[in-house]
Formats: C-alpha cells, sequence, structure tokens
C-alpha cells in the first residue's frame, strides 16, 4: 500500500484535487468543473474501466504461457531471414518502454546476434510488441492497427539495413552499462 | 467489445489447459490494471480539463484534419521528444481523436514516439556509444516520418 502510493503519488493527487473541484462545483453549481466531470470524465472514464482490466488479463495471459529463453535460446547465432524472424519474434513477446530493450540487446550482442538483428530487434520492440498490439486494438481499432502494422513491418527490415549499412564503418559493440 | 469477448475466451481456454498458470496470469494482470489506474484516470482528467479550456477550434485547427503538413511536423515533434508508456497513450490517442485531433496526424505521432527516444537517448548512448545512438535515432526517425505518412495515406 505504502509503495503503491509513492509510486503513483502524483496521480493521485491529481485525482484527489480533482474530486475536490468537482464537490466544490456541485455543491455551489459551476458550469465548468460540472462539464468537465459530465462530459469529459465519466465517457472516457467508463470506457476505460470496461476495457482496460481485460487488456491487462490477456497481457499478464501472454506472460505465463510465452517461454522466453526458449525463443532467445533459438535465436542464438542464427543468421539469415530465419534468425531474423526470430529475432523479432522474440521482441514481440517482451513489454515496457524502449530503455528496458537496450540490455537485453546487450544479451543478444553476447551470445552472437548480428548488427542487423539488434536493429530488428529494437524497431520491433518498440513498434509491434504484443501488449501495444491489445492496446491498440482496443483503443483505435482493427483497421488503424492492421494498416499501421502492415506499413511499419517492412520499416522495421529498412531502417535496420541502413543501420547495418552504416555501422559497418564504424567500430560498432553493444557495451553493459 | 472484441477485447472483452478474446479476454474471456483466452481466460476460459487458459483455464482447461493449466488452472494454476491462469490464476498467475489473471493476477499479475490484475495487479498492473491496479498500477496504472491512477496514471491513466487522472490523466484523462488533466487532458479533459485542457481540451474543455481550450477554445473551440484550436485542435482542430493544429492538429486537425484542416491542419496539413504542419500537424504532422508537430506531431512528430511531440512524438520524438516524449516518451509515453503505451498503455497510457493509445487511451491518450482514442481522447485525442474524440476531440477533433485527426488519425492522420495520430497516426505520424505514435510512429514517432515509439520509434524515437531523445529522453531515453543518454541511456542509449551508455549501451552503444553516443555515435550511434544518435544515428539510431535520425534512421529511426526518417523511417517514423515515412511510415507515418504512408499510414496517413492508406487511411
Amino acid at each position: 500500500m505504502q509503495k503503491y502510493y509513492s509510486r503513483n503519488r502524483i496521480s493521485l493527487f491529481l485525482i484527489a484535487g480533482f474530486t475536490v473541484f468537482t464537490a466544490l462545483s456541485y455543491l455551489y453549481d459551476l458550469k465548468p468543473g460540472k462539464e468537465i466531470f459530465a462530459t469529459r470524465l465519466l465517457p472516457f472514464g467508463r470506457e476505460m474501466i470496461y476495457f482496460l482490466p481485460a487488456t491487462f488479463i490477456l497481457i499478464g495471459l501472454v506472460d505465463v504461457w510465452v517461454n522466453k529463453e526458449k525463443v532467445e535460446m533459438l535465436i542464438g547465432k542464427g543468421s539469415g531471414l530465419r534468425g531474423n524472424l526470430l529475432v523479432i519474434l522474440l521482441a514481440m513477446f517482451q513489454a515496457g518502454p524502449l530503455y528496458t530493450a537496450f540490455p537485453t540487446t546487450y544479451l543478444l550482442w553476447k551470445k552472437g546476434a548480428s548488427v542487423r538483428n539488434i536493429f530488428l530487434y529494437l524497431g520491433a520492440f518498440s513498434t509491434i510488441k504484443l501488449p501495444l498490439l491489445i492496446f491498440e486494438v482496443t483503443f483505435l481499432g482493427w483497421k488503424f492497427s492492421l494498416i499501421r502494422n502492415l506499413v511499419t513491418f517492412p520499416m522495421i527490415f529498412v531502417v535496420s539495413f541502413i543501420m547495418e549499412k552504416i555501422i559497418r564503418k564504424q567500430n560498432f559493440k553493444v557495451r553493459d552499462a | 467489445m472484441i477485447v472483452l469477448l478474446v479476454s474471456l475466451s483466452a481466460v476460459f481456454l487458459s483455464y482447461l489447459f493449466d488452472k494454476k498458470k491462469t490464476v498467475a496470469g489473471v493476477k499479475a494482470g490484475l495487479q498492473m490494471f491496479l498500477q496504472v489506474l491512477p496514471s491513466v484516470f487522472s490523466l484523462i482528467w488533466v487532458t479533459g480539463a485542457l481540451i474543455y479550456l481550450l477554445p473551440a477550434g484550436v485542435i482542430a485547427h493544429y492538429l486537425g484534419r484542416e491542419a496539413g503538413f504542419s500537424g504532422y511536423l508537430l506531431a512528430a515533434l511531440l512524438g520524438t521528444i516524449s516518451l509515453i508508456p503505451s498503455f497510457i497513450v493509445y487511451p491518450l490517442a482514442n481522447v485525442l481523436l474524440k476531440n477533433g485531433v485527426s488519425i492522420q496526424v495520430i497516426a505520424v505521432f505514435l510512429s514517432t514516439l515509439f520509434m524515437v527516444g531523445v529522453p531515453s537517448l543518454p541511456l542509449e548512448a551508455r549501451y552503444y556509444g553516443w555515435r550511434t545512438a544518435i544515428t539510431r535515432n535520425l534512421v529511426y526517425l526518417v523511417g517514423a516520418i515515412v511510415t507515418g505518412t504512408f499510414i496517413s495515406i492508406l487511411i
């Protein structure tokens, strides 16, 4: 509870502040506070309460069923298209912001992954990971998600190829920060 | 609606195969939900209030359909400099969409947000070195803008 409070302090303060503001608005019949609550918060808040738990349960289930270590082992020194696709698959089953991907690329590098695979991993991690896709479909719909993924997938390869070409001239290695 | 159905059937199927794993997965999911609930909730309230306070038409003018190229540019800039987790950015995108931001602008914003990270640049440099980190962000920025442009044409 203490931990929960300290981690969400700012948000909880904001919510408390808005709650007081809204209560006062209803008490003294102030239009802005009432309207923000009734037309801005309630409809959207209701939607979040319906969909967010379902979304997170789905993510939790994916997490317990997918064996990340197994996928990692398969990549090893795998090069070629099969290795490329496996790296992308591995990236898709991760979660978290981009900076949590950097340490993983260090592990991949140590296991002998190629420059292209490092940047494929970063590209796939940042754009098409599963938790992100689940949110995308929930909040922006199938059509948007499908189009974005169809456009993004080839782009991940393009940027990785370009990085590979540029990096070749530099003395590239992944360090352990 | 679909998410509710998919999630329910996933729980059901998973439960048939392995009760223990299912309980652990659902529990982990709900814990994640409780962790982000305050951020998402306060974010909706703050954006709601900001949008309410903005004069009508401002959003449409800068980030709506009529904004054109400068709207994309603004979206790309915002996406490049910010660092927002996906569980927050998608609900946010949904709110913005319903308040007049065009889906094209959102596409550009999301692409740059995902692929480029100026705030995390120092951290990235510790792993790949400054030169490579900056190169990667520039290359991915161009990639993100191209991706965003394609998406906005196709939608």
